[in-house]
């Protein structure tokens, strides 16, 4: 082939015209094929909101209720939980709920809308397994006050689902978008109006 | 007869090049004379390869890629399918045999110093099947859709979303719904049976093509075509067939007598081939007591829970994360890595051989934590065969340069 009378700046154009013209199209045909591994529409529709009647609940009991496929937990609290929460300020890496890991409505001492009860994703936020509910104080640890245990690599969250320090789960147990419907019915996944 | 017989060789052979592919790469692929037992392991794992594949397909003709079905599927393969028993636990068992035999030939590859010049991509091809097969190896663990299949997809996934930022969107997207699914699950199917073993059938190919254009490493380091005869055969090699043939013969036949044992008397290996709670069907809602991966991904597994504190206002998640992947991104760049003089350990000086020693004991001890519950002793006892480990790769750009290299030989020995 010889390469006499080449034009090779127009040659150097129509390869790089080709080229990112090629190129747009491979971007263009990508999107199709890494957009359909999104979660479909009906997964989507699949995350609607559950209600659940919390008078079934005994004091000191607790409930798993499935919202999207996850576990929620719905703790009944007695006051001698609640002062064990307070007893536990100390030991836990984010005792206010600073981070993010619940509703605003939520933020507060208890994490919860009502004293009485929990309402928790249980779903350990170290690498999502389902913590283990330990109510009974000195079990787990000798000092154990009774809360969360997650099996999987020992993480520990006290009754208000606020984690342990030094434990390998970084942040507090997620609590749900929630609202009371009355003074027994929450329906879990869908805040409020007034929220 | 003979002359139809020919006559139709040349006629394929003028069109597809049989003949001198034949050649080039079994009855004129000299490879060296003095390869030992160490070399058995690359055909071994085109054999398992083939298992898998074989056993793969007729696998996925009885079984039902949906959160519903997967494991009353499997249980039918097992109970109902004729021969449906042996087919799974060849492929189950196959899966642990993979890693046996490729964790074995890559060893061997630290042993002579096979990834050395000119064998980078040799080296890099290997990994890159390595990486393939994890992938392969895990999603393939899912498909029983037992509660450890869950469980470990639901840790594994997770792991993504310790990278900052985009983490949480792309555990969503690895997903393709808020949590492991009946979604995950077929897609991890198709991922399992068609799109991986695609790429690595197409790896293995370039393995092989990348090898013979570069030929083979022996356990001398010794170049043999460096000394060819007249006719251009490098003096200490002999063709690949018959001589190796014959010889692999052998040694397929003794992997197979342990292969057939562990599929007859052991398929479940104690729960570390099959672990025990597989055997129960898949819960979102219950996580097992105590959970671990399968043994061929425990070392890195214990490597990413001794990672325990955060540091530059990051989790000690991502680091696990950053840890567990730089253990296996290090192995890519093992070929300049090594500075020595000299390929083999045979003639590598005594800190290689230490060290050797040091990161193998690492990884077998890393292997046992990652597989049992954690305590806080058992953290640090892991920590401390991680820090071993990266010990054994960083240190070996000096450690092989500074130590004294026992003179190579002009010739193979025997």
């Amino acid at each position: 082939m010889t390469t006499d009378n080449v034009n090779t700046s127009r040659r150097r154009f129509l390869i790089g015209a080709t080229s990112a013209v090629g190129g747009a199209g491979a971007v263009g045909i990508a999107v199709p094929f890494v957009a359909s591994w999104q979660p479909s529409a009906k997964a989507k529709a699949a995350g609607a909101p559950v209600k659940y009647n919390l008078s079934k609940v005994e004091p000191g009991a607790m409930v798993t209720v499935e919202w999207r496929g996850q576990p929620v937990y719905i703790l009944r609290r007695t006051p001698e939980v609640l002062e064990s929460i307070v007893a536990s300020e100390e030991l836990v890496s984010d005792p206010s709920s600073e981070r993010p890991q619940q509703p605003e409505y939520a933020k507060n001492e208890y994490r919860s809308i009502k004293d009485e009860y929990l309402i928790l994703v249980g779903v350990c936020t170290h690498l999502g397994c389902a913590p283990k509910f330990r109510p009974e104080p000195n079990t787990v640890t000798p000092d154990w006050k009774g809360g969360f245990f997650c099996p999987c690599h020992g993480s520990k969250f006290d009754l208000a689902g606020r984690v342990y320090k030094g434990v390998p789960a970084p942040a507090n147990l997620v609590v749900p978008p929630h609202q009371y419907l009355s003074d027994t019915v929450v329906l879990i996944g869908e805040d409020g109006e007034s929220a | 007869m003979k002359k139809i017989l020919t006559g139709t060789l040349g006629w394929v052979d003028d069109r597809i090049p049989v003949v001198s592919t034949w050649e080039k790469h079994l009855s004129k692929y000299y490879a060296p004379k003095n390869f030992n037992f160490w070399y058995i392991f690359g055909v071994l794992s085109m054999l398992v390869l083939v298992n898998q594949l074989l056993t793969g397909i007729w696998l996925t003709m009885s079984y039902e890629p949906s959160a519903e079905g997967a494991f009353a599927s499997v249980e039918y393969i097992m109970r109902d399918v004729e021969y449906g028993w042996l087919l799974r636990y060849m492929h189950s068992t196959g899966a642990s045999a993979f890693f046996v035999v490729v964790y074995l030939h890559m060893f061997r590859a630290m042993l002579y110093g096979s990834y050395r010049k000119p064998r980078e991509l040799v080296w890099l091809i290997g990994m890159a099947i390595y990486l393939a097969l994890m992938a392969e190896g895990f999603m393939g663990y899912v498909l029983p859709w037992g509660q450890m299949s869950y469980w470990g997809a639901q840790v594994i996934v997770s792991l993504f979303g310790a990278i900052p930022v985009v983490g949480d969107a792309l555990v969503e997207w690895i997903r393709g719904d808020f949590l492991i699914s009946g979604i995950t699950l077929n897609r991890f199917f198709s991922l399992h049976v068609i799109a991986l073993p695609l790429v690595l059938v197409m790896l293995v190919f370039l393995h092989i093509v990348a090898l013979h254009e570069v030929g083979s490493n022996n356990p001398d380091g010794i170049e043999i075509k460096k000394n060819k005869d007249a006719n251009g055969i490098p003096r200490d090699g002999i063709p690949f067939h018959p001589y190796y043939t014959v010889h692999d013969i052998f040694g397929v036949a003794v992997f197979l007598f342990v292969f057939c044992t562990v599929i007859f008397f052991f398929p479940e290996m104690g729960g570390y081939f099959l672990e025990h709670a597989n055997f129960e069907e898949a819960n979102g809602l219950k996580t097992p007591a105590h959970i671990a991966p399968v043994w061929y991904f425990t070392p890195f597994y214990a490597m990413l829970r001794a990672v325990t504190s955060p540091f530059l206002g990051l989790d000690a998640k991502f680091w696990g994360l950053v840890v567990m992947g730089g253990a296996i991104a290090i192995l890519f760049v093992l070929p300049w890595l090594d500075r020595s003089k000299v390929k083999s350990i045979r003639y590598k000086g005594w800190i290689s051989k230490v060290m050797l020693v040091i990161f193998v004991i690492s990884f077998v001890a890393l292997g046992y934590l990652g597989a049992i519950a954690s305590t806080p002793g058992r953290t640090v006892a892991a920590q401390i065969f991680t820090l071993l480990y990266f010990v054994y790769f960083l240190g070996m750009p000096i450690y092989t340069r500074m130590e004294k290299t026992k003179p190579v030989p002009e010739r193979v020995t025997s």
